[in-house]
């Protein structure tokens, strides 16, 4: 890839710009490359399979950050969402059945996105501060329900068991729910009128104003969906985990933001999309592997894993930004 | 009353400024003796805040020089242009909105013993000094401004529209106390629209044009006409192209029609009809209350007093939404104010189509295609810079933030001074499309900073003053002189 003359930099510059998912691919190749050179034979397809199932609840949390990004937000309430829907799923599926206690879960998951909305969207308060103010209340009131709730038990539905680890053919059963919600989300950011108006708000919120678009509709909408997309990330995480806890997905909070950024979506607002994000899912989760294998004190792997993420980062913008 | 051969206080001569390729400044000068009061005009684009920008330090000129008091300052900040002598008061307010008044003093190192003075001698008795600016009133705050210039005892007062947003009764007192500064010795250089209070309060006029200084005048009864004719220069014969077209109106029910419309300080009573087929224009010196016309009708700001009428029914917008609803569609005069700039020409002109609710489901593509392509062939523009709408050039910018509304379909459009910045060919075919538009029933209101536009585009121009209707011009009247005189209240007619 080194190229000594400008014109070809330049045009591979322009490709890189018209194609902003071509580097990131190249990337992912790159690090798989260099994980099978560390340890030869590692990648098959049991691995594959494996790091997919790990990378599904990462890639669907940051959907949650995608979505917001785009309209120059962020959902730091995304974690706790999911957190909320799996340890509510597990502790009410004895109590009322599966079904009941999955509704129950996503929509405390929705209640969540929808404060989140209306203080973004009616308050107008910065979505950073929002969404982490209701993270915070979502978790004290996660601890209250944990000590009111009889403990009787927890119940995993063995669907979600089925979703989160079971594979089939070799690949993992979580694609079943993953690939059509991708495809929707890909498809949707771009053809429908809600998925322009993210990029719209993200873009210009007085033009989109000017046009005649109701920021705060949107809003309320984007903070509702983002909030039951998390919900559903829960179960799924559930059904991975096995173990319901009081913290089961607040690890995967700040990595989901990583993934949206990793995968060029701008924190700024109107430029990314989710097809980016999947590839920057599986990228933190290819070096996530790299950095376990290094066998690295955990302080040093974190250390590296940042540094990491912040020059794929800027090496990312300066290949695609031709301004 | 004052010898020739005296030293000015304020001598510029010979000044230039260029920004980029464009030249701002070409050959500007200015004189100002001591106790004198000298207003400084040009119409819009002459070059009038780059020399006041000049003159106080905040820029400095490519050539020429700029003496206070006899020695050569080579002006290089704000505070060294106040260390010499020469003490503006801008348009807007300078005081900082989060501290109090007598934090603000102590920021620009003001005594406030001389200040409290003013403040009193200028008419508002009641302020203390722990208000806080930000919640004071915009005439107070200019009040406090010039309180605060007076209080450096300057020997230059640069006042830039000091009497805009002021209340009658506060304009006659700061009138009066500029007139004792300059009793007492000071000089002040006056920059004003307003003609009325120049000929009662100035003693010279000088006049730019092009970024070129092209004379001074002694204020004597009747100058008026001789200013604006200076304001204009001898080749206006050249703009008097034919009229694209002048059309009789229908007599019937007004698309919209507008009874005393006021909002904020500067717009206070606006009425005219605006017919279907017709093009009206707006013609209005800076900050006339034009903007916030606008605003009120693109329901981005809510009107404090009159009414509008759509097609005979009262209406009122909370939102824009309100008002695309009602046909008003606006093109604001910034266009990084409409425009999407990372995103495609496809999408910046489809937002319309998508932003009501029940449009957010999926596009159809068939539909959009065919819109958007519709509106860019019929605006021409030029789409081989394709992808981001930032890569294209300002016209075909301008163009996208109207081609939106064609293809979203035009019933009223509002277009502020749409063909500022874009090149002749592309304001050629602005006046083209928005006479089409007009031929197949759109109703156009055209504001313009430019007054040779009113006649290639316009039916008749409505003309602002003071925040008031001050005149109506037919298409075929509208000469340059007949619409600078009129936007600067000279020929105060009944409003129509």
């Amino acid at each position: 890839m080194t190229v000594t003359d400008t014109p070809p930099r330049a045009r591979i510059g322009r490709f890189m710009a018209a194609n902003p998912l071509v580097p990131l691919i190249l990337l992912l190749i790159a690090l798989l490359g260099l994980l099978e050179a560390m340890n030869p034979g590692i990648i098959n397809r049991l691995w594959l399979a494996n790091a997919i199932k790990i990378a599904i609840p990462l890639a669907m949390l940051a959907a949650c950050q995608t979505l917001t990004m785009l309209t120059g937000g962020i959902d730091l309430s995304a974690g706790t969402a999911a957190t909320i829907a799996a340890y509510v799923t597990a502790t009410l599926s004895p109590l009322i059945g599966v079904p009941a206690a999955v509704a129950v879960a996503v929509a405390c998951a929705a209640l969540i996105g929808l404060v989140n909305g209306f203080g973004v969207a009616i308050c107008r308060v910065h979505p950073l501060i929002m969404t982490l103010g209701t993270g915070l209340i979502a978790t004290g009131c996660l601890l209250v329900y944990q000590r009111f709730v009889i403990s009787t038990g927890t119940h995993i539905p063995d669907f979600l068991v089925w979703l989160g680890t079971g594979r089939t053919v070799g690949l993992p059963n979580g694609l079943v729910l993953f690939i059509p919600f991708a495809v929707l989300l890909i498809w949707g950011q771009r053809r429908t009128g809600f998925g322009r108006l993210l990029y719209a708000l993200g873009s210009n919120e007085n033009a989109a104003r000017l046009s005649g678009v109701r920021g705060w509709q949107v809003y309320l909408s984007l903070y509702s969906l983002s909030g039951i997309i998390a919900g559903i990330t829960g179960l799924l995480y559930l059904g991975l985990v096995k173990t319901p806890s009081l913290s089961l997905a607040l690890p995967l909070d700040l990595p989901s933001v990583a993934a949206a950024v990793v995968g060029g979506t701008s924190i700024f607002g109107g430029r990314g999309g989710y097809a980016g994000t999947i590839v920057g899912a599986l990228i933190l989760t290819v070096l996530t592997t790299m950095l376990t294998l290094l066998h690295m004190p955990e302080g040093a792997r974190r250390i590296l894993f940042g540094l990491i993420i912040l020059a794929v980062t800027a090496l990312y913008i300066r290949l695609t930004d031709r301004t | 009353m004052i010898e020739p051969q005296e030293t000015p206080v304020l001598d510029a001569k010979g000044v230039s400024k260029s920004f980029g390729a464009v030249l701002a400044l070409r050959d500007a000068s200015l004189r100002v003796r001591k106790g004198e009061i000298v207003a400084l005009m040009g119409a819009n684009g002459a070059g009038k805040s780059t020399f006041v920008k000049i003159l106080t330090g905040v820029l400095r000129p490519d050539t020429g020089h700029v003496r206070i008091k006899g020695r050569d300052s080579q002006v290089g900040s704000p505070a060294e242009a106040r260390r010499s002598g020469v003490v503006p008061v801008y348009q807007e307010p300078s005081l900082i909105p989060d501290l109090d008044v007598a934090d603000n003093l102590r920021l620009g190192n003001t005594r406030a013993e001389p200040f409290r003075h003013w403040v009193a001698e200028l008419g508002i008795p009641d302020l203390r000094m722990d208000d806080m600016i930000g919640r004071l009133p915009l005439a107070t705050l200019r009040i406090l401004d010039l309180a605060r210039a007076l209080a450096a005892e300057p020997d230059v007062l640069l006042l830039d529209e000091m009497t805009a947003a002021l209340p009658t009764d506060l304009v006659e007192r700061v009138l009066r106390v500029i007139r004792q500064q300059a009793d007492a010795g000071r000089s002040v250089i006056y920059i004003s629209h307003r003609f009325t209070e120049i000929a009662a309060l100035c003693d010279n006029a000088t006049v730019l044009r092009d970024g070129v200084t092209v004379g001074s005048v002694p204020i004597a009864p009747g100058i008026e006409e001789r200013i604006v004719e200076m304001m204009l220069g001898a080749d206006l014969s050249h703009t008097n192209a034919a009229p694209l077209s002048v059309k009789s109106r229908p007599s019937d029910l007004p698309r919209l029609r507008l009874r005393g419309i006021g909002a904020g300080p500067r717009l206070t009573d606006v009425s005219f009809d605006l017919h279907k087929g017709e093009v009206l224009g707006v013609v209005a010196l800076e900050g006339q209350g034009q903007d916030e016309l606008f605003d009120v009708l693109a329901g981005n700001l809510r009107a404090t007093a009159g009414t509008v009428e759509i097609d005979g029914r009262p209406a009122s917008f909370r939102h824009p939404a309100d008002a695309i609803v009602a046909g008003l569609t606006f093109v604001p005069g910034n266009r990084s104010q409409a425009l999407l700039m990372p995103r495609s020409v496809r999408e910046n002109i489809a937002l319309p189509l998508v932003a009501e609710l029940r449009k957010w489901g999926i596009i159809s593509k068939r539909d959009e295609d065919a819109r958007v392509s519709a509106a860019i062939e019929r605006l021409q523009i030029d789409t081989r810079a394709q992808g981001e709408v930032r890569r294209l050039s300002g016209g075909n910018q301008q163009k996208v933030t109207i081609a939106r509304w064609v293809a979203k379909g035009v019933q009223t459009l509002l277009l502020f001074d749409p063909t500022r910045g874009i090149d002749i060919r592309t304001k050629r075919q602005i006046y083209t499309l928005v006479r089409d538009l007009a031929n197949k029933g759109a109703a156009v209101l055209f504001y313009t900073s430019e007054l040779a536009e009113v006649r290639l585009a316009c039916d008749r121009a409505v003309v602002i003053f003071n925040g008031r209707v001050v005149a109506m011009v037919e298409a075929a009247d509208a000469d340059e002189p007949t619409l600078l005189r009129a936007a600067y209240g000279l020929t105060e007619k009944a409003p129509v």
